[in-house]
Formats: C-alpha cells, structure tokens, sequence
C-alpha cells in the first residue's frame, strides 16, 4: 500500500553510484513523510463518540504534562550529581545558579503532582463510567500497568534530590519492602545497595527513574493504540450501534487543547504563586543519616496508601493491605462483570455513591497517615481500609447481580 | 434473593458501626497536639503573599547585619558570592564584597589551614574548620546552616524574627539549656541575644535599631531561602495572562465548532 515496498524492491540498483544513493534516502525520507501523514490523518479521522463529556480530556491534560516532565527531566539530569555528599548541592546549584534552573525544577515538581492527580481523576473517570468492560480491558490493564510504573518513577524521583524526605522515605520504603517473608532481606539489599540508603541506593534510583520513563512513555503508546484499535469509550447508556460519532479531528483536538489550557492555568498558578502546595519544607534540609525527622510523610498521593501501610498492626500485613489496594485495580474486569453503564437514575446515583465513599475511605486513610495512625485515626484509618476494599470486592461484584435482576 | 436479604442488614450494621466509631473517634481526633512554641505574630512582608516582591535594600541591610552578626557562627553553605548580583549588586561590588570575606585554603607545608580573601565563586561557608571546632566553640551545639533557614523553619519568617526580638532584656544562659525564648523550641535556644542597637551602621543611615536590624536580616534570610521568588511570580503574571488569552480563544473556536453538532 505504500511505496515504501518499491522503494525497496530498487534498492541494489540505486545503491550503486553516490548520486543515486541521494535520490534513494530523498524516496525514502519522502516515503516517510508520507507514511507519517498517513498515521496522522488516520489518527485525525478516528470517530468518537459524540457524546464524550470534559471527563475523556484528562488523557490530554496527561500527554502533555508527561511531554513536560519527559523534556525538563532531560534537561535537569545534565546537571544533577547522583553521589550522597553531592547530590542535594547539585540541585542546590540547579536551583540557584543554573539558568531557569529553578523554572526547570520547578515544572518538574510541579508536574509530578498534576501528573498524579490527573492520573487519579483519569482512573475514577473509568471506575464511574465502568469503561473497563469488555471489549476494553485491555486499555484498563494498559493504564493500571502504567499507574504502578508511574508510582514508582516518582517515588524514585523523589528520593534524587537527598533531603531529610528523600533519605528517610527510601529507608521507610526499604523497611517496608524488608518485611515480605523469605525474600525481603535479600530484596531490601539490591534496593538500597548496602545497609542504608547512600551512593548505591541513588545510582539505583536514578537508573531506575530515567529507564521507567521512557518504558512509560512506551506503554502510554500502546495504551493510545488499543485505545484506538477498540474504540473510544462513551458515558453514552445507549448499545454502541446507536451512536453518533464525530471526527477526532478538529472537534475533539480542539476540546483537548482548550482543556489543557484550563489546566496549565492551574499548573501555573501553583507553580508561581502557591508552590507550598507541593514542596515538602523538610527536603530542603540536607539527608542526614544521624536524625530522624519528628514526621516522615510521604508526597500527598502516597499518603493514603502510606496510612493504610500505618493502621495495619503488622509490617507485613500492612505492606499486602497497602500493596493490595494498588493490585485490586486490575482485578476490577473480573470483578464487575456488567455490560454497560447503569440505566436507572437511582442505580447511577448508588454508583456515584459509592465511589465517593471509596474516594472518602482513600482520603481518611491519607489524613490517618499524617497524624500517625494515633489514637482516634487509628480506627478511623482501619475503618478507611475496610470501606475501600468493600467497594472493590462487595460492591462491584454486587453491582452485576442486581443488573442481572433488572434485566 | 439472597442479594436483597443481605443490603439492608448490612447497611444497618454499617451504619451503625460508623456511627459509633464517629462518636468514640470525634473526642480524640479533635485534641490539640502537644504544647507547641508561642505562635509568633504576623508581620507585614514585602515578600508576603503571592504577589508581594523581596523590598531589595531590606535585602542589602540585612547582607550587612549577616556578614557583621551572624556570619560568625553561621554559615550560607549553597550561596555563592556571585549569587548576590540578583539582591541589586554589580559584579565589581560583590568582588570587593567577597575580598572582605576569609575562606580556607588548603594547608601550608606544615600541615596548618591557609586562608585567602574570598572570590565571587566562592561559597558563604562556616567560619570554623569543621563541625567539631563549631561544636566546642557552641557549648556542643553546631549553629545551623542558613541557606533556606526561612523554608525550613517551622513558622518561617515570622517566627524568625519573633525569636531574634523574643529575648528578654536581662537573658542570661541557664547551664544545660540556653537562653529563655518563648518561640524557640522548647522554649530555650542556645543562641545568644545577637542582636544590639546600633551593632552594625547601614551604608543608607537608616538607624539600625534591634527591631530594624531583625527585619533586614530577616528579609535577606527570606531573599536566600527563595532567591528567584520574584522572578517566579513575574512569570507567573506573564504565562498566567498568555493562557487566558488562548484559552478564551480556544473557547470560542470550540463553541463554534460544536454549534453544529446537535445532541
């Protein structure tokens, strides 16, 4: 179909002088170009529903901060020192004295809290409009896969810069990983490189940071590709015959764009004015290994997972029940086993109920992680846990059999 | 069947339960936490909220109340000379700035510390050789590192300067303890009273009171704990602007375009 083909069939011909070797990368690059048109007007006339409200943005808003975050991180890593005694100056200096070090920094952080909270919404846009049935599992899998990788990323981020947070959250995570039975001793040694976190451990996280992102990168192609080979997904009630469609091209570009907009006016806002809203006071205190900080906290969208790490009596335990919140996602498919999104006003009001519960369990648990599982929040982060897992293991499963009788 | 005998007991036992929890837990969430330091009173920053700009000849007082008070036991490790261009200096002040400055260099052949006037890349470093000599010099504490003291003390700025003023006229150090303030932590710092009237002469003759003195190098402390907050904010403006243009742009153009589709 393209000419690609031709352009090979000739080639021991046109590599035999110089000048025809020109002509042949000229075919070639214009084949390209012309392979490349190809996609993006296949891309470009891609129907979609059009019914798809402001919630199908999020992916948008997330491409472009992963593009930002892709291309400050390059840049900061030429000026970064991975070595414990050199590490928090190095981003000192970037801070201080490279030119718009500080903007580059700044966007970098900024845009692992967007990149988070936008990739949270994206998730609970998909548990409420159920957009992981069949035939899109697959997309749900793709995403949670990415989810996990892009916690990672950033906790590994987050350990570069070797203040007070970075040293004692990879030793509070080193800990954590230590307690799972038979192997954690051995796993707990590869992750820090030693005893405690030192040179090794950020070698290991730096390496660990720059690969992910660009696997990320990778599985956020493929996330698009099944998205386009199975169809977008609706919050349309109606069976997918009955729907209208539009072009990708220009009415949802144009959506997208103006919804990334909305959100850079957002990400600048706290970037300029309210950065205190995503820095941690204590990492701009060196790492220093003989103090430990009255408070550890992890970053805010680790909190309800480092909570539920906390009420939890036992380290183990703690680790599965924290760790299980994550890995009960990809088991929603199979848990809910609908078929599309629910009819009646009354059911679709129960739905936003009770994932505004399971939202409120997350939040409590996080708010229970900051005070320390103490006290009162002790409980009340027991009961958070108890309510999350009930959405995901009673509910969804529930959900299907009262379908099943309205039917 | 068995589906909607389960719903209403379970959500009566749920209930129920939440219910009892809320009212055994609303007691003790809602206790404050230990007794914290004095809450320091609000002062009135230029650098205050998030439009405010550094007021830069505060910032060049306050240098002077650093490199003549502080400096002698603390230390600016991450700032260098050549970053005080950006609180309004030239390139040859800070240079003379600098050559006012000490710093360690190398040892001599018989194995004694050199010294050298300061460059513009050179560090604001500690005074003492190394953290022990700061130790026995400080009753067995080592003065902290200044370079984002304002980030990273609790209270920030405000607190900052309530404990430079928070001294009694009469402290003298209780053995073991320090000096009485009630915004330091636990109420004693092992800080002397460092501030005097008139300790050091402002190059504007503004009169340098404890007071004044305490909000200039309160403000410089600021200034080097954000050094680009101004910048940042002039950014802000621009991209903030830039951005609603487009997006009201971009609103037209996508209301236009959907006007044709019908729902």
């Amino acid at each position: 179909m393209y000419p690609i083909s031709g352009v090979r069939g000739e080639k021991g011909k046109m590599a035999a002088t110089p000048a025809r070797h020109t002509e042949q990368a000229e075919k070639e690059a214009h084949s390209f170009l012309q392979q490349a048109g190809a996609y993006a007007r296949h891309y470009g006339r891609l129907p979609l529903p059009a019914d798809l409200n402001w919630w199908w943005t999020i992916g948008a808003m997330l491409v472009a901060v992963l593009v930002l975050m892709l291309l400050s991180g390059l840049t900061l890593t030429l000026a970064y020192t991975p070595d414990a005694s050199l590490a928090f100056g190095s981003v000192e200096a970037i801070e201080r004295r490279m030119p718009s070090g500080w903007l580059l920094r700044a966007m970098h952080m900024t845009g692992a809290s967007f990149f988070m909270a936008a990739l949270y919404a994206h998730l609970l846009r998909g548990l409420y409009y159920r957009t992981y049935l069949p035939p899109r599992r697959s997309v749900w899998l793709s995403g949670c896969g990415l989810l996990v990788l892009v916690m990672v990323t950033a906790f590994a981020g987050y350990v570069l810069p070797w203040g007070q947070m970075s040293y004692w959250g990879a030793d509070v995570a080193a800990k954590a990983v230590g307690a799972v039975p038979f192997v954690g001793q051995g796993l707990e040694q590869v992750f820090l490189g030693g005893e405690s976190p030192g040179t090794p451990t950020l070698h290991r996280m730096l390496t660990l940071h720059f690969l992910l992102a660009f696997v990320i990168i990778g599985l956020v192609l493929v996330h698009v590709a099944v998205v386009h080979a199975k169809g977008s997904s609706s919050p349309s009630v109606q069976p997918e015959i009955r729907r209208k469609y539009l072009p990708f091209y220009p009415y949802f570009t144009t959506r997208d764009i103006l919804a990334v907009l909305v959100m850079s006016l957002g990400f600048v806002a706290v970037m300029c004015f309210w950065p205190g809203l995503i820095t941690e006071p204590a990492n701009y205190r060196p790492a220093n290994p003989l103090h430990t900080p009255a408070d550890i906290e992890p970053e805010w969208y680790f909190l309800p997972f480092y909570g539920m790490l906390q009420v939890v009596p036992s380290k183990f335990w703690g680790l599965l029940v924290s760790g299980g919140a994550v890995a009960v996602l990809f088991a929603v498919p199979w848990l809910d086993k609908g078929r599309r999104i629910a009819n009646s006003g009354l059911a679709r009001l129960a739905d936003a109920g009770a994932l505004l519960a399971c939202v409120g369990a997350a939040v409590t648990a996080a708010a229970a992680g900051v005070h320390h599982a103490q006290g009162g929040w002790l409980l009340a982060g027991q009961a958070a846990c108890l309510v999350y897992y009930l959405y995901f293991l009673v509910f969804l499963p529930l959900r299907t059999r009262f379908e099943g009788k309205e039917a | 069947m068995i589906v909607q005998k389960i719903r209403p007991t379970f959500w009566l036992r749920g209930g129920g339960m939440l219910l009892l929890g809320a009212m055994m837990l609303g007691a003790d969430i809602a206790q404050p936490a230990q007794a914290q330091p004095v809450k320091a009173p609000e002062q009135n920053w230029s650098f205050k909220g998030p439009l405010g700009h550094f007021d830069l000849p505060s910032v060049q007082r306050g240098y002077a109340v650093f490199a003549g008070i502080c400096a002698s036991c603390h230390s600016l490790s991450e700032v260098r000379f050549s970053d005080l261009t950006d609180m309004g200096l030239t390139l040859e002040e800070v240079g003379a700035v600098a050559a006012t400055w000490q710093v360690a260099d190398g040892l001599d052949a018989e194995g004694r510390l050199k010294h050298r006037n300061a460059r513009p890349d050179d560090a604001l470093s500690s005074s003492y050789s190394g953290p022990e000599a700061a130790r026995a010099a400080n009753g067995g504490v080592v003065p902290p590192d200044l370079s984002r003291i304002v980030q990273v003390y609790p209270g920030g700025a405000d607190r900052l300067f309530a404990l430079l003023t928070g001294y009694k006229p009469d402290a003298v150090r209780v053995p073991g303890k320090g000096f009485a303030n009630s915004f330091a932590i636990g109420h004693y710092t092992a800080m002397p009273p460092p501030l005097r009237e008139g300790a050091v002469k402002y190059a504007d003759n503004i009169p340098a009171t404890v007071t004044q003195q305490a909000r200039d190098v309160t403000t410089f402390l600021a200034w080097v704990s954000a050094p680009h907050q101004d910048t940042r904010r002039r950014v802000g403006i621009g991209a903030g602007l830039y951005l609603c243009f487009l997006a009201v742009l971009f609103v037209i153009l996508n209301r236009r375009l959907w006007s044709h589709v019908r729902k």
